[in-house]
């Protein structure tokens, strides 16, 4: 490399490779760099665009209010969406793997698998159709039920929507979206738990259920969580399915039953972009900028949170 | 709390594979019994029969009696989980929990007991049963450090003071030393010899001189060929074995003369 031609020391001989692993070694770099450049492109795509929208005095932009207060209810939105997804699909996601790991016959398991498997094939728009056509119908009962009995905690405050096209629906159709990914990778580091633990945990006396609490789940963790995060980066960025089932009127609320709703920022700029023009579309690029951030931020806290405890976590 | 164990024709199979044929066995309570033979011919199958971790795998399964001071271990109603309990095992290769610190590992098997132990509680069973690993002097410093970071004699000694902790009736072991270097060794070789002053060992080893050193009874299982089922040729105390065993087979094993 440059260092051997720079520095004169010629008795520094560089270690014998093969041209297999050179070659390997250098198509692996070039795809990392490749990744930053994009990465770098994307940003400085997203910062340029929003600019515009960032310095511009507020009486300029579209509606005439101040950028914040434009996007604050659409990152409310996006995380309140996002987080029912995780909350209803991550325990959901986790049995199901267990289940295919731990419990199910082999073959019933290889089939669910396959299963699980396709429902990540749906397109989200399918999804989406499904969502405001018969979930949303279909759920107003629960919701309702909900109101009712649970109506004094400020999350089922409602008043009911009629036509389910609520915060809670769009959740749900999130969940259902993010649960294969999330299962796919729990199904994964299950299988990988090392039997010699497994087998440790049983001769201990442990029934099953013990032994996967003291086996695989503690093996797991790191995985499960890249996987939720994986799930949570998916339902944050989710555009078409939010954008159809969800009934809009841009208030922050906690009230996941009403017709009244924040949007979410992706499904926001899918259904303004069209009519959007000058200021209007900085303010949006502005919103899509505000979205990166909070991926970017959620990734770098699993990754955080992965490492945390490393020292535990059965790789060494 | 140590017990005898009764084999009575005991068949061993793998799905429709029978490993282990026709095992009669008595193991006398507070005493070592060594299991020596040829690679395949059944050790570790019996071993694991013990304490019913043989139908773990899938397809396994168990006929004939096994008992535990006339405890019937395959009796109808008999939870695998009840006597694995009872019986410890420690396996070829250490396998502390590599996410619980070396406390966590010790009481691993007393928090599936006995939930309601209070902290005290916690600490003497761990301090008892790293004394009685020989560990304890090693540790005693880095209880909450992960049990993954010890050397792998410090890491078998740790499984055994996990087995121990539960104070089992018999403690169950498949080669614990063959993954050690020999003063490793020779620390879990003492260990057993203080551990049969309170619990019935079986040990499975390939290792003859160990099998001389550390037990008291030595039982010798042979295969007549492969895909044929292994068999217990002989059992008696030790020194009857290595000096003047009654079958060929086994003086021509224990002697290094196969065949
Ligand atoms: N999980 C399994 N499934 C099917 N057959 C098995 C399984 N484990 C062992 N066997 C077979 O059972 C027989 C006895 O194996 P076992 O492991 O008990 O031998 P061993 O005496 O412990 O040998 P070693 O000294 O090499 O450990 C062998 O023929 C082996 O191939
Ligand atoms: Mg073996």
């Amino acid at each position: 490399m440059t260092t051997t031609e720079v520095t004169p020391t010629p008795r520094t001989a560089r270690p014998v490779t093969q041209l297999g692993d050179r070659v390997f070694a250098g198509s692996a770099k070039g795809a990392g760099i490749l990744i930053l450049v994009v990465l770098a492109g994307v940003a400085a795509f997203l910062l340029t665009e929003a600019f515009p929208a960032l310095v511009a005095p507020a009486s300029e932009l579209p509606g005439e209010h101040n950028l914040a207060v434009y996007i604050w209810p659409l990152l409310f939105g996006t995380l309140l969406s996002a987080l029912i997804a995780l909350v209803i699909a991550t325990p959901l996601a986790i049995c199901v793997a267990l289940f295919i790991s731990h419990y199910a016959p082999r073959r019933i398991a290889q089939g669910l698998g396959y299963l699980v498997d396709l429902l990540a094939a749906v397109p989200s728009i399918v999804y989406g159709l499904w969502g405001v056509g018969v979930l949303a119908p279909a759920s107003v009962g629960l919701m309702t039920w909900l109101n009712d009995y649970l109506g004094w905690i400020p999350l089922f405050a409602g008043p009911v929507s009629a036509t389910g096209r609520t915060m809670l629906v769009a959740g749900l159709v999130l969940a259902v979206m993010i649960l294969p990914i999330i299962t796919a990778v729990a199904r994964e580091v299950f299988l990988q738990a090392p039997r010699l633990h497994e087998e440790a945990a049983l001769a201990l006396g442990a029934t099953r259920w013990e032994m996967i609490k003291m086996a695989v789940l503690p093996f797991g963790r790191s995985g499960l969580i890249s996987g939720a995060m994986l799930g949570l980066g998916r339902a944050l960025g989710e555009t078409m399915a939010v954008a159809i089932v969800l009934s809009v009127s841009g208030v922050v609320t906690f009230n996941l039953v009403s017709s009244g709703n924040p949007s979410s920022i992706a499904a926001n700029i899918a259904l303004q972009f069209p009519e959007a023009s000058g200021l209007g579309v900085n303010v949006l690029i502005a919103s899509g900028l505000v979205l990166f951030l909070v991926t970017l931020a959620v990734n770098m806290l699993a990754r955080y949170i992965v490492n945390r405890r490393s020292e535990f976590s059965g790789a060494n | 709390m140590s017990k005898n164990i009764e084999a009575k024709d005991l068949n061993i199979y793998y799905g429709s594979f029978r490993a282990v044929e026709g095992v009669n066995m008595s193991i006398k309570k507070k005493t070592v019994t060594a299991l020596i033979g040829p690679s395949g011919c059944g050790k570790s199958t019996f071993l694991r029969s013990i304490n019913r971790m043989h139908e773990v795998i899938a397809g396994a399964y168990v006929e004939g009696k096994l008992e535990l001071d006339g405890q019937d271990l395959y009796g109808a109603g008999m939870d695998p989980v009840i006597v694995r309990r009872q019986i410890g095992m420690v396996f070829q290769r250490p396998n502390p929990f590599p996410t619980m610190s070396i406390y966590d590992n010790v009481i691993a098997g007393m928090k599936l007991n006995n939930k309601r132990a209070s902290r005290k509680e916690f600490d003497e069973t761990v301090e008892r049963s790293l004394r009685g690993a020989n560990l304890w002097n090693e540790v005693k410093d880095r209880l909450d450090k992960p049990g993954s970071g010890l050397s792998g004699g410090q890491q078998q000694r740790l499984c055994i003071a996990r087995a121990i902790a539960v104070q089992p009736d018999v403690l169950l072991m498949d080669e614990p030393c063959s993954a050690l270097d020999p003063i490793s060794t020779l620390a879990i070789e003492d260990l057993i010899n203080e551990l049969k002053n309170d619990y019935t060992i079986v040990i499975v080893t390939h290792n003859m001189q160990q099998a001389a050193r550390v037990s008291d009874y030595t039982g010798f299982f042979n295969i007549e060929g492969t895909g044929k089922p292994g068999k217990l040729v002989e059992m008696d105390e030790t020194k009857t074995i290595f000096s003047q065993p009654t079958q060929k087979a086994t003086e021509d094993y224990v002697s290094g003369r196969f065949g």
